[in-house]
């Protein structure tokens, strides 16, 4: 069968089972436009292509399928490489196909030409620039296959305009053949032996589980383990959910904004069992003090997250899904021999702390709304099953510390890059992944200006997200890092609480606009929103300016430093 | 010359567009430090060979590795070890050679096994190819004279034919 490249390459997309693209098109990828129409694919028409992008990666985040998105070149192709980089950070599987200018017009600065493998390639697993339409069905599967094996993440593929146009001989192939890509699944069984010896012996152990878990569907491993060893259990940003906030093993969030007993038990253990995380810096604090007392096991997919922060005594490389299933049949064989230390002082002292330093805030407030009660009103009054997404700044550490996550892929948010703007297209996306689960995004002031547009998007596609904006009239986040650390000067971080006019711009965008001012109103109109179905809603909650979030390490500080809510005493350990 | 900590790495990669700018933009981006680098084709064509070698005082030579080897079109990564394999470098140098240095030169470079290919009327241009550290050897005993220009390959290795296999470190397909 003759295809020209364009069709060839939608063809490639629903042979590998996409389902839904999410772009806007251009010069350079008009060709692939017109195959389009007569394709089952679904496509979201965006407002600009950093939402596309994000759309993308909220529809990964959720479904655990790659997000696609498809824009032009030039500007277009520039555009998406903030939700490319913010991927790559989040090791989210995500396909970006670009238009290119002509084979023969690239290098000569032709009309909306860029360099897009070029700029793109520090912000993706991999990149390829098409230079035959033969071989778009090859590369397309080879995309895919790298974008979602191993440490998944973001993956592009340029187009040149004459390719798309080029006749080719249809073929779809069986497999790929890359010599140099073969990550490695299975835990190397020696590693897994000495990991359950270290287990057993350990008195005072911590999980420290992130991202990687979700990623892996192992869920199910990390709670099994959990019980086994009767191990408590820190979350990260990106993996809140992956164990349930509600079990009696959970410690909540460890680092800057974390829980004072997840931070302080990491800082206590002798043992730190890390399973799909990366030591980020934002857990580690100053890294030279970092769980000063304990070994470390690390399992995660990526070899060169091993040993790139924290030298671990047991590396394990493989699928932590897998890895774990070893691990607790090792753990079983070797209990027929050995017992468990035991734990109750340990259960206990994280009990104790949990009970002096909860999260907290000032619940008697009855004047102004604190930005954390209108996320645990939201968390109490919506389904078990809604999604959450935020932003970036204060709001997306109330929105992770204070609603009680019970499942993964239930939690979506921007922890890498941290990038603003990120709620309303990855809510959309989240919400085209699952349109049977509630989504609701909570976002910043700040952050909603950067891509309120999605909206529109969504009014006119008919995904009917909700919007929580946790309007503080300021740079919230920034605010509270002048307030601590800069003598209180206010420097370029006020936005007003009324300009824009939020429900009208909501109005304006075909959503429904509520207002919320004060703390009796925030459930009600929280039930309203929840009623309506047919488009999105946004609501402007005004809250608490001079909120800050608690506990915090400050930035560079040893986790020892970690400073509690003032109504808490001095924290410190 | 400041004395770093070197290793070498021959690496295989596919013959793909793009690939030595992957190679140098991870480099950069990770705060690598390549002190010299050769690219050359295989007999098989498909794939080339890249010794690089690196300068682990910017960063742990295990880091390096790991992450090179993320890039998708990096086949096989081995160290070489100095003392197990064969390391060839070649200079070529323009040197000052007024009538009275031209015969010391000559000895100098006869002495190394060098060869003089060029002879201007108050130049010479002299090259060697040899173990990098006779490289260096040469280079700072033609200092003298006056080094008017110098080119030099960076270093191209071999694992050595009858100890190779048994202190050759393959860090072989292991890669997300
Ligand atoms: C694209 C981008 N620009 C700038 C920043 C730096 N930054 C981090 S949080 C923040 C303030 C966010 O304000 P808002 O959305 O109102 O959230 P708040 O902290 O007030 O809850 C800024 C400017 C960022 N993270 N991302
Ligand atoms: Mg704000």
């Amino acid at each position: 069968m003759e295809l020209t490249g364009a069709q060839a390459l939608i063809k490639s997309l629903e042979a590998q089972g996409v389902e839904v693209i999410f772009g806007i098109p251009g010069g350079a990828i008009l060709p692939v436009y017109d195959p389009l129409i007569d394709s089952p694919l679904r496509h979201i028409l965006v407002r600009h292509e950093q939402g596309a992008g994000h759309m993308a990666e909220g529809y990964a985040h959720v479904s655990g399928r790659p997000g696609v998105a498809m824009v032009t070149s030039g500007p277009a192709a520039t555009n998406i490489v903030t939700a490319l980089a913010d991927a790559y950070m989040d090791s989210i599987p995500m396909v970006c196909i670009t238009g290119q200018v002509a084979l023969g017009s690239i290098g000569t600065d032709a009309f909306q030409e860029a360099d897009t493998t070029g700029i793109t390639m520090s912000v993706t697993k991999h990149n390829w620039l098409v230079t035959s339409a033969q071989d778009i069905p090859r590369i397309i599967k080879e995309a895919f296959h790298v974008a979602t094996t191993g440490r998944p993440g973001p993956v592009l593929v340029d187009i040149p305009k004459d390719v798309s146009n080029q006749l080719m001989q249809w073929y779809w192939p069986d497999e790929v053949d890359m010599p140099g890509y073969k990550p490695t699944v299975k835990g190397h069984p020696k590693m897994i032996k000495q990991a359950a010896k270290l287990i057993l012996e350990a008195k005072k152990p911590v999980i420290y589980a992130g991202g990687g878990i979700i990623r892996a569907g192992a869920s199910d491993q990390l709670k099994t383990l959990a019980e086994l060893i009767s191990s408590p259990v820190a979350t990260t940003l990106m993996g809140r959910g992956c164990f349930p906030d509600e079990h009696e093993l959970a410690m909540g969030m460890p680092g800057m904004h974390g829980t004072y007993t997840a931070v302080t038990a990491i800082q206590k253990a002798d043992l730190l069992i890390a399973l799909g995380v990366r030591f980020d810096d934002r857990v580690t604090g100053k890294i030279s003090s970092f769980a000063p007392n304990a070994k470390v096991i690390h399992v995660d997919i990526d070899p060169a997250e091993l040993g790139k922060v924290r030298h671990p005594e047991v590396p394990i490389v493989g699928d932590v899904g897998y890895v774990l299933t070893e691990l607790i049949k090792e753990i079983k064989n070797l209990e027929k021999k050995q017992d468990q230390s035991d734990k109750s002082a340990w259960l206990k002292q994280i009990k104790d702390w949990q009970i002096r330093f909860p999260l907290t805030y000032d619940k008697e407030q009855t004047k102004v709304i604190k930005p954390q009660f209108v996320v645990e009103t939201l968390s109490a009054n919506t389904p078990e099953d809604t999604i959450v997404v935020s932003g970036v700044g204060q709001h997306q550490m109330f929105a992770t510390q204070y609603w009680k996550f019970n499942r993964p892929n239930q939690w979506v948010n921007s922890g890498g890059l941290g990038t603003m703007g990120f709620a309303i297209p990855a809510a959309i996306g989240a919400k085209v992944a699952n349109p049977s689960a509630m989504v609701w995004a909570i976002d910043g002031d700040g952050c909603f200006q950067m891509t309120a547009q999605e909206l529109v998007t969504a009014s006119s596609e008919k995904i009917p997200i909700k919007v929580a904006i946790l309007n503080n009239a300021y740079l919230g986040m920034v605010r509270q890092w002048q307030e601590m650390f800069y003598e209180e000067r206010y420097s370029e971080v006020y936005l007003s609480p009324d300009l824009p006019d939020y429900v009208k711009w909501a109005e304006a965008m075909g959503c429904v606009g509520f207002r919320v001012e004060s703390p009796d109103e925030v459930a009600i109109v929280i039930e309203k929103a929840n009623a309506i179905n047919d488009r999105p809603v946004v609501i402007d909650f005004r809250t608490d300016s001079s909120e800050k979030v608690y506990p915090m390490v400050p930035s560079g500080a040893s986790n020892d430093d970690i400073v509690v809510d003032p109504s808490q005493g001095q924290g410190g350990m | 010359m400041k004395q770093y900590k070197h290793h070498t790495l021959s690496v295989l990669v596919e013959n793909k567009a793009g690939v030595l700018s992957r190679i140098a933009g991870l480099f950069a981006r990770r705060g690598f430090n390549i002190y010299s680098l050769a690219v050359a084709p295989t007999d098989d064509q498909k794939f080339s060979q890249i010794t690089i070698v690196v300068d682990v005082q910017s960063a742990p030579l295990e880091q390096i590795t790991k992450q090179l080897f993320k890039l998708i079109n990096v086949v096989k990564i081995s160290e070489l070890d100095p003392a197990t394999s064969c390391e060839y470098e070649l200079i070529l140098a323009k040197i000052n050679a007024p009538g009275n240095n031209r015969a010391s030169i000559i000895e100098l470079v006869q002495l190394f096994g060098g060869k003089i290919v060029d002879i201007g009327i108050s130049q010479l241009t002299v090259m060697l190819a040899d173990s990098p550290t006779k490289v260096d050897d040469f280079e700072a005993l033609l200092e003298p004279y006056g080094i008017i220009e110098v080119q030099r390959t960076g270093r191209v290795a071999l694992a050595k034919q009858e100890t190779s296999s048994a202190k050759l470190r393959s860090i072989s397909g292991k890669v997300s």
